[in-house]
C-alpha cells in the first residue's frame, strides 16, 4: 500500500475578487522511503498542494490518506519544512529541535534523547544551547530538518527548502538535507523550481501543468550515484535535466 | 653601547589602530556625560544668578536656592504622603493598563471577528482625547484616587491594545504555518510562539507606558485630587506660591525618570536572554 495516496483531488480556493482553480484531477501515490520531486511552472498551486497534504486546508474534492488513513486536520504524521528555516530566534537549537514533541505532547526522555542523538549524529551537537543567529545558514537549515524529523512524522514536505540559502550553502545543504533523509529512510515530497536540484535528489519527478495543476508526467530518474553532488557530475545528470525543462516549459 | 641598551625602554610604545580606537571612544563618552553634567548645573548655576541678580523675578520663575528651602520647609510627612498618592495611582494605573491592555489584544488577536467588529471603535477611542471624559469619570467612580487611576488607565489602554495587537499580527506567517502543521492548538500557538516572539515589542510598549501613565496620573490629580504632586502644582499655582510649583515638579522628574529606569533595567534583562541586539 502506497504511504500517501492523493486521489482525484480538485481545489478550488475563494476570495473577495475571484475563484481559483488552483488544482484539478490530481492523482498521485508515494511509497514508503521514496523521494518525490514536484516541479511546474511558478504559481501552479504547488503549495496549495503541499499544505493540502499537511492537513492545514481540506481538498474541494477528491481524496487524501496517509497509511490509508484520510487526512483530515494536521495530526502529526506530517513534518513540513518551509522555504526559510523559521527556527525561533529565543530558543536554542535543542529548545527548536524540541518545539514539535512539545506541541505534541510527546516530550519523554526516549524522545528527547532520539532528538539529541540526531544533533550530535548531523553535526551539531557542540551547538545545542546555541541560538540561531550563532549558526550559518547551512547549519540552521540542517536544524531545522532535525526539528522535523524530531517527532518522526510518516512524510516530509519540502517547500523549497533551499532557496533562501546562498548558492554554494545550497550545494552542501542539499547533499545534507538529502544524507539525512536517505539515512533515517524517510519518505520526502519536495516541492522546487530548480530543475538541477530535482534531478540531483529525486526517485521520480513529478512535472506538474501550469493552472489549474494535474500531473502531466512522472519521471522515474535512473542515475546511480549515492549523492546529489555526485548525480550532478553524472553524464545522466543534463540528460534528465534536459527532459525535464522541456516537459516543464513545453 | 650604553644608550643603544636604554633605547627600547626609552621608545614610546606605539598604539595599535585598535587601541586608539578604543581609547577614542572612551574620550568620546567621557566628554559626553562631562557635557551632560556641565548643562545641568550650568543650568542651575544661570537661573540662580539670574535671580540673585534680579535680571528675572524669582516670584515668577522661583530659582535653585529657593527650592531647596522649600523642600527644607516643607513637612516631610506630609510630601511623602503626597508622592505616596500620585506613585501609587501612577503604577497602579500603569500595571493594570498595560495588563488588561495585553489581554485585549491577546482576546483581539484570537477572535477576529472581535476584531472586526471592534476595529472602528478603537480608531474612534484611539483619537479621542482621554482627558474630555474627565467629569464622566469623576461621577460614575467618585472623585477620588480611584477617578486618577481609571483616568491613567485610560490614557495607556488603547495605545496599549493597537501597539500590543499590531505587533502580533506581525508574526512571521511561516512561523504560524509550521506551528499549524505539528498540529499546534491557537493557545499553543499564542505561548509558544506570539508571546515570546513578541517580549522586544511587550517591552517597548512597557516604555511608552511609563510616560503615558505620568501623563494620565497628573492630569487626573490637576480634575480632581485633595494629594499628590499633581494637586500640589495647582495648589502651589493657585496660591502662587512658585517655589512649591517647581519643587513638585522637580520631585516629579526624579520619580519618572526612576521608573523608565526600572523599565529599561527590565528591557536590558529580556535583551539578554531573547539575544536582542
Amino acid at each position: 500500500m502506497a504511504l500517501l495516496d492523493i486521489n482525484h483531488v480538485d481545489i478550488i480556493y475563494q476570495t473577495e475578487k475571484s475563484e481559483t482553480e488552483a488544482v484539478r484531477d490530481l492523482s498521485l501515490s508515494i511509497d514508503d522511503g521514496e523521494f518525490i520531486a514536484l516541479v511546474g511552472p511558478s504559481g501552479c498551486g504547488k503549495t496549495t498542494l503541499l499544505s493540502m497534504i499537511a492537513g492545514l486546508m481540506p481538498p474541494t474534492d477528491g481524496t487524501i490518506t496517509i497509511d490509508g488513513q484520510p487526512v483530515v486536520t494536521s495530526s502529526g504524521n506530517v513534518g513540513y519544512m518551509l522555504q526559510r528555516d523559521n527556527l525561533f530566534e529565543w530558543r536554542t537549537i535543542e529548545q527548536n529541535v524540541m518545539l514539535g514533541l512539545s506541541v505534541q505532547k510527546k516530550l519523554t526522555p526516549e524522545s528527547k534523547q532520539y532528538a539529541i542523538s540526531m544533533l550530535e549524529k548531523y553535526g551539531l551537537g557542540e551547538f545545542k544551547s546555541a541560538y540561531p543567529t550563532e549558526l550559518s545558514g547551512g547549519m540552521r537549515q540542517r536544524a531545522a530538518l532535525i526539528r522535523t524529523l524530531a517527532f518522526k512524522p510518516r512524510l516530509l514536505l519540502l517547500d523549497e527548502p533551499f532557496s533562501a540559502v546562498d548558492f554554494q550553502t545550497r550545494m552542501t545543504v542539499c547533499d545534507d538535507v538529502h544524507a539525512i533523509i536517505k539515512n533515517e529512510n524517510k519518505t520526502a515530497l519536495l516541492v522546487t523550481h530548480d530543475i538541477s536540484e530535482a534531478v540531483s535528489m529525486a526517485d521520480r519527478i513529478v512535472v506538474l501543468t501550469k493552472r489549474p495543476a494535474t500531473v502531466k508526467t512522472v519521471f522515474t530518474i535512473d542515475i546511480d550515484a549515492p549523492t546529489p553532488l555526485k548525480r550532478r557530475e553524472s553524464p545522466k545528470f543534463s540528460y534528465w535535466f534536459d527532459r525535464v525543462w522541456k516537459e516543464v516549459t513545453l | 653601547m650604553k644608550i643603544k641598551k636604554r633605547l627600547p625602554c626609552r621608545m614610546p610604545r606605539t598604539k595599535t589602530p585598535r587601541e586608539k580606537y578604543l581609547a577614542r571612544r572612551r574620550t568620546d563618552k567621557i566628554t559626553t556625560i562631562l557635557l551632560q553634567i556641565g548643562l545641568l548645573f550650568a543650568v542651575i548655576g544661570i537661573w540662580e544668578l539670574a535671580a540673585k541678580l534680579d535680571w528675572i523675578d524669582p516670584f515668577i520663575t522661583s530659582c535653585p536656592s529657593r527650592i531647596v528651602s522649600v523642600l527644607g520647609t516643607i513637612d516631610t510627612d506630609e510630601l511623602f504622603v503626597h508622592i505616596a498618592y500620585t506613585l501609587i495611582e501612577c503604577i497602579v494605573g500603569f500595571i493594570a493598563a498595560s495588563g488588561l491592555g495585553i489581554l485585549i489584544a491577546v482576546l483581539l488577536w484570537r477572535f477576529v471577528k472581535l476584531r472586526r467588529v471592534l476595529e472602528p471603535y478603537i480608531v474612534v477611542l484611539n483619537a479621542l482625547p482621554k482627558i474630555a471624559l474627565g467629569p464622566i469619570i469623576i461621577i460614575w467612580v467618585g472623585a477620588g484616587a480611584q477617578a486618577i487611576i481609571v483616568m491613567t488607565i485610560l490614557i495607556c489602554i488603547i495605545v496599549t491594545v493597537i501597539s500590543v495587537l499590531s505587533a502580533f499580527m506581525s508574526v512571521d506567517e511561516g512561523k504560524i504555518l509550521l506551528m499549524r502543521s505539528m498540529g499546534a492548538t491557537r493557545l499553543q500557538i499564542l505561548f509558544k510562539l506570539i508571546l515570546p516572539a513578541n517580549v522586544p515589542a511587550l517591552v517597548n510598549m512597557l516604555k511608552i507606558n511609563v510616560g503615558l501613565a505620568w501623563v494620565g496620573t497628573i492630569m487626573g490629580e490637576y480634575l480632581v485630587s485633595t494629594a499628590g504632586l499633581g494637586y500640589l502644582i495647582i495648589y502651589g499655582s493657585q496660591v502662587f506660591k512658585m517655589d512649591l510649583v517647581m519643587a513638585s515638579t522637580v520631585i516629579l522628574c526624579i520619580l519618572a525618570t526612576v521608573m523608565y529606569l526600572a523599565v529599561a533595567g527590565v528591557e536590558k534583562l529580556t535583551k539578554k536572554k531573547y539575544k536582542i541586539d
